[in-house]
């Protein structure tokens, strides 16, 4: 099948949308509520949690025996709701940092979650095939429930970012003045925490343990070059996380053996790159060109500089002079010259230049006005 | 208990050591994640290595998958460098984007490849003895006991030699390259040994375990020390400890080492973090109340001395409404405040005794000129409340 083939099917084939409209409502909600783990500085929250929820999986196993998808999802998501506490409160109250809190539980966790399922499988009358699906995801297991578990989930996180917009906003930003005005900053904050965490756990079918990281903060971390706006950037990082969620389950479908999470990933991570590099505002291309520019203007400056300080000694500024003086000191070229020209700053006969009326005004006000940034 | 038994006791033992030195100083300078971030990427260069030589136990594996961990703190800093992103934000974005890479490779050539993920990030200690190191027909013992005995040499000699370097670079990077030590080359370094331990140890024990016996122990230990000779020597025994316990942990329950490992680790790591006396929760919340009811006191105690005229800011019943304390809470203060001698009761009715006077003079001075030396003397006066 060829990937336009394929991306026909996705809206076509009903397996297939399901799976599309699953990987895209999840990368929606992941890049929305990643945004704000980002600005919090807690992007490996996802890491750590999408690891430390797997016990939960498998006491939930344990305790009910059931293997239906929202009964494990819930033990994980008690679990990973445990386990942001406990990383809150080592951080709080001892001196370990964060990455070390955050690891520390991860690993944990984890390995204790590894402890139970191989305890599981050894169980005599347990029939536990399936539960490791949790630990690598997979998007095709994904029925019409997970989906609609999904969009309701999505739903309520929207009511909820827009019922509480400005705390969560002004928390983001200064949590001590949120608290002077009174806000229960406790409160937002375990209401944010909460949706994190379950958007995480409801990740862990669909694209596994590891890659439901990238998934949370790839798309925040694109969107935030693009905008300085909180509003923006939620609404960019949604869309550029349902975009990787369509394009990824488009371009696995298309070929055997392509696992979906791992290519959402990619494809996330590419546009990472993309906003790393082309972003107008942050972008490293314009960054770079920025720098550029600014270093050819200040070398016209300098040159402007000596010829101002050269033309000042006469008492008609506009008196010509030869080029080879300029050649004493550097900072000068024929493009240089030729730039100055057009801009009217000096003239140029033959081998002699001489000030403009404009040129002139230019140096002299070089260091009164703002014409160093305007160049 | 079997040879195979010992040998994997001694196995785990050694990974636990090995790991345990580098991930302190990876704790103690805020890059502990570093160590999650190498031990999935690798999965990388070992798949590419496997592409290349066609054999899983070929020592090329090894030093690829130690390259992909180098690569990976680089394009890492890389990223940082952009100030584009946070620092935790680049470590997020550059593992996934490998691994991923290092998954598909996988699943694309799964047919001709015995490799699966599942045994990556897990591992399996149990297997561990039947992997043997034979030379010119002599059995040397297992494989990965020589890997890891060999990269543990290397770190206990590289910590041996550059201990000096390792405790300046880490504390004061500043100083360290104002006295010609250069922070750059013993990040470098410290990055390149992570990298061989985890490489060498998540072949034995797996990527996430890796973490864990990194972490934990040194976390651990920091809880109980602050000097650094005695929380490598602590996170040493740690790690080891957990190894061996979360053997026989395994043993019983009929599961995974690597995970009975792990919860060994957390589980020695709960009770420090709980009993810990000095950095412990329960320590921390203890000092957080007394430091609590001290403060009351000295409000307590300035009130009265505020309003010596007043009848009735000196009843009892008043406390409770003014600094709106709850009638127990009012209690514990007035009773610390009797037991210190720093008021008398009249009638009902309280009042400052002169060592109470005394006290809020020196605590008004204090609070007045805010020096120092004023609340020194307070603290040595005043502050042997019996409670």
């Amino acid at each position: 099948m060829s990937i336009f083939d394929t991306f026909i099917a996705l809206f076509t084939d009903s397996t297939l949308r399901t799976i599309a409209i699953g990987t895209m409502v999840l990368g929606a909600t992941s890049g929305m509520l990643g945004s704000f783990a980002v600005l919090r500085k807690e992007s490996l929250l996802g890491d750590a949690i999408s690891h430390a929820a797997l016990p939960g999986i498998v006491l939930a196993f344990l305790i009910t025996g059931s293997k239906e998808s929202y009964v494990l999802l819930f033990g994980a998501l008690i679990v990973g709701l445990i386990g942001t506490v406990w990383i809150r409160s080592i951080v709080h109250k001892t001196h370990l940092k964060t990455d070390t809190a955050l690891g520390l539980i991860l690993s944990i966790f984890f390995g204790f979650g590894i402890l139970l399922l191989t305890y599981v499988q050894k169980l005599p009358d347990a029939n536990q095939a399936g539960l490791d699906k949790y630990l690598f995801g997979q998007a095709a297991t994904l029925i019409d429930l997970d989906v609609y578990i999904l969009i309701a989930v999505t739903l309520i996180a929207l009511v909820i970012l827009f019922l509480f917009w400005k705390e969560f906003k002004i928390m983001l930003f200064d949590t001590d003045y949120a608290k002077t005005l009174g806000f229960n900053v406790k409160f937002i904050d375990i209401l944010i925490t909460f949706f994190i965490v379950l958007t995480i756990v409801l990740g862990l079918q669909t694209v596994g343990v590891v890659l439901m990281s990238a998934l949370l903060l790839a798309p925040a971390a694109a969107a935030r070059q693009w905008t300085n706006s909180l509003g923006k950037m939620v609404l960019i990082a949604a869309i550029i996380g349902a975009l990787s969620g369509l394009i990824g389950t488009g371009i696995s479908a298309s070929e055997n053996n392509l696992p979906t999470g791992p290519v959402i990933v990619i494809v996330a991570s590419a546009i990472v790159l993309f906003s790393f590099i082309f972003s107008p505002i942050r972008g490293i291309l314009f960054q770079q060109l920025r720098l550029h520019q600014n270093r050819n203007n200040l070398e016209l400056m300098k040159t402007l500089q000596l010829m101002y300080n050269i033309a000042k000694t006469h008492q008609d500024f506009t008196h010509p002079h030869a080029i080879g003086i300029l050649n004493d000191f550097r900072g000068f070229s024929k493009s240089s010259l030729k730039k100055m020209e057009e801009k009217e700053w000096i003239q140029i006969e033959g081998n002699q230049w001489k000030l403009t009326a404009i040129g002139f005004k230019e140096a002299k006000d070089m260091f009164h006005s703002n014409s160093l940034e305007n160049g | 208990m079997g040879d195979a038994q010992i040998e994997i006791q001694i196995i785990a033992a050694v990974v636990a050591a090995a790991c345990a030195i580098p991930g302190v100083f990876l704790v103690l300078r805020k890059m502990a994640l570093i160590s999650d971030a190498i031990s999935h990427s690798i999965l990388l260069g070992i798949v590419v290595g496997f592409f290349i030589t066609n054999d899983l136990n070929s020592p090329w594996l090894i030093l690829l998958a130690a390259v992909t961990g180098v690569l990976t703190i680089v394009m890492v800093e890389m990223i940082q460098r952009t100030k584009l992103v946070k620092e935790d934000t680049a470590i997020g974005l550059v593992f996934p984007l490998l691994f991923s890479i290092g998954v598909i490779l996988i699943s694309k050539n799964a047919n001709d490849i015995h490799l699966d993920v599942d045994s990556v990030l897990i591992g399996e200690l149990a297997f561990a003895p039947f992997d043997r190191f034979i030379f010119d027909g002599m059995d040397l013992g297992p494989k990965s006991l020589w890997i890891m005995g060999t990269i543990l040499i290397i770190s206990v000699a590289s910590l041996l030699l550059f201990f000096k370097e390792l405790k300046v670079t880490t504390f004061d990077p500043g100083l360290a390259a104002s006295i010609g030590i250069s922070p750059l080359i013993f990040h470098y370094g410290l990055m390149s040994v992570s990298s061989v331990t985890i490489v060498g140890a998540f072949d034995a024990v797996g990527a996430i375990l890796v973490v864990a016996l990194m972490i934990a122990p040194a976390a651990t230990a920091y809880l109980l020390t602050t000097n650094l000779k005695k929380m490598i020597g602590l996170a040493v025994l740690f790690g080891v400890t957990s190894a061996i316990s979360g053997y026989w942990l395994a043993h019983y329950l009929d599961a995974s080492i690597s995970g009975s490992m792990t919860t060994m680790l957390g589980v020695i790591f709960l009770i420090t973090y709980l009993f810990a006396s000095d950095k412990g929760l329960i320590a921390s919340i203890y000092r957080h109340k007394k430091q609590k009811i001290e403060v009351s006191l000295i409000i307590f105690l300035l009130h009265l001395n505020n309003h010596r005229d007043e009848i009735e800011a000196r009843q009892f019943i008043h406390l409770q409404e003014h600094f709106n304390w709850t009638k127990k809470y009012a209690e514990s203060v007035v009773d610390l405040a009797d037991k210190n001698n720093m008021i008398q009761f009249e009638g009902d009715l309280i009042a400052l005794t002169e060592k109470g006077e005394n006290f809020t003079d020196l605590t008004l001075k204090y609070i007045l000129t805010n020096k120092d030396d004023e609340i020194e003397h307070l603290k040595r006066d005043f502050f042997l409340f019996r409670g």
